[in-house]
């Protein structure tokens, strides 16, 4: 591929999805592309970038955007995040929110849905205490093909035994050979959206829990901090954001603080603020 | 350091799944059928227990329920990792007192996965 042109497609990713390449990524590029120029029937990688600066063929775009996300995800990713969704983030909203009894979820980045569906699954074994809530969990991914995968929840025996406890899969999948089928009720339970994170947040509507985790590390410091900043903005005064592992708000926004004893859960710095003296402290 | 008992006929599999689980600082024992895999527990009970299930001699869902009616028996976490790949037979295993699951091929990310999630790492 001609420096140009790659120089070209780095500065189109960068501001239509956020995503930073590297000069060195040059390869990856080229490995990741060379399916899109196959598909597409055009000569090689070059042509494929020249006939995207020219044209922007829609579908094109979008096969280009697809092939260059990583979409890598996992059950129950983690596991402690999950386990303090249960435990505390669950309990904490099923007592702050006994007079309305909504809670809305968003995964802001939700792949091929492992994510929401996980987050399904803890409601569902949670359901007793449910009774008469009404749960939303809305999943968005910039990824046409990432989101058709996870509106189909069909996983491979690989996939499902990465994080998923064995009962869960007995208990919520179906399964055809090797592959693995979220059952019906589940996959009703998530709403998928095509959505660009660049994009304004305000069609969404209002979250009491966000996860928007292993995103933000593809993007550089300036759009951290605007997502950051803009998810402050639709989330309920005591909502609670999750970021991935290797994420974190501090030195990006002080919107959010992490929660003391709750690693990898931020809540609003002006919330926390106003707990603090409500404690006398 | 924890102990795990590999239970398989497969000479092979053993190695690849000794040498994963020897990377997760387990020390191990082998055994090539179900009741090799009883006199290693009369001996010394594992903290954990990777089970094949079909196996010449004894089938490792023998083995498993032979294994809980031993004293001390529900001690050892027990993971079958088998090519009986169907709900049935996960259903038949969780009953028998099986705690976690791994379908074969398996590959060092499951191993470490799965036993994670059973708390043995
Ligand atoms: C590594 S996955 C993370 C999946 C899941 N949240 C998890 O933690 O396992 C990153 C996802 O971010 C999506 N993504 C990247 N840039 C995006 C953007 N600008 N808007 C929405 N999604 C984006 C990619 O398509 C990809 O599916």
């Amino acid at each position: 591929m001609k420096p140009e042109n790659f120089a070209w497609l780095c500065r189109y990713l960068q501001e239509n999805t956020g995503l930073v390449l590297g000069s060195d990524k040059m390869y990856l590029v080229e490995s990741r592309l060379m399916p899109v120029a196959r598909k597409h029937l055009v000569d090689g990688l070059d042509a494929l970038i020249e006939t995207l600066r020219s044209r922007r063929p829609r579908e094109l775009e979008r096969d280009v955007i697809d092939a260059m996300m990583t979409n890598e995800s996992f059950f129950f990713r983690d596991g402690k995040p999950f386990e303090q969704f249960r435990q505390f983030v669950l309990p904490r909203m099923l007592q702050s929110r006994a007079t309305e009894r909504t809670i809305r979820i968003w995964s802001a980045a939700c792949s091929t849905g492992q994510e929401p569906y996980s987050i399904a699954m803890i409601l569902k074994e949670e359901e007793a205490q449910l009774a008469g809530w009404k749960v939303d969990i809305i999943a968005t991914d910039i990824s046409h093909e990432a989101l058709a995968r996870a509106r189909s929840g069909i996983y491979s025996q690989f996939e499902v035994q990465r994080g998923l406890p064995i009962q869960l899969l007995i208990k919520y999948f179906t399964q055809d050979g090797d592959r693995w089928q979220i059952v019906p009720e589940l996959r009703a339970m998530v709403q998928f959206r095509e959505f660009n994170l660049l994009d304004d947040f305000g069609p969404l509507g209002r979250f009491d829990v966000v996860f928007c985790r292993n995103v933000l590390i593809y993007f550089d410091q300036a759009t951290k901090a605007s997502i950051l900043e803009r998810i402050s903005r639709i989330m309920a005064p005591d909502g609670l954001l999750y970021l991935g592992g290797a994420e974190t708000v501090l030195g990006v926004t002080d919107r959010f603080v992490p929660l003391p004893a709750h690693r990898g859960i931020y809540g609003l710095a002006a919330e926390m603020q106003r707990m603090r003296f409500a404690a006398g402290a | 350091m924890k102990t795990c008992l590999i239970v398989d006929d497969s000479k092979v599999i053993r190695m690849v799944a000794r040498r994963i689980l020897e990377e997760l600082d387990f020390s191990i024992i082998e055994a090539a059928d179900g009741e090799k895999a009883m006199e290693a527990c009369r001996i010394r009970m594992p903290d954990a227990i990777l089970l094949d299930w079909n196996m010449p001699v004894m089938s490792g869902i023998d083995f498993l329920r032979e294994l809980r009616k031993m004293n001390g028996g529900d001690q050892p976490v027990v993971v079958f990792c088998t090519t009986e790949n169907d709900i049935e037979h996960i259903r038949e295993a969780l009953q028998a007192g099986a705690n976690e699951y791994i379908m074969k091929p398996f590959d060092s990310d499951i191993i470490q996965a799965k036993f994670a999630q059973v708390g043995l790492l």
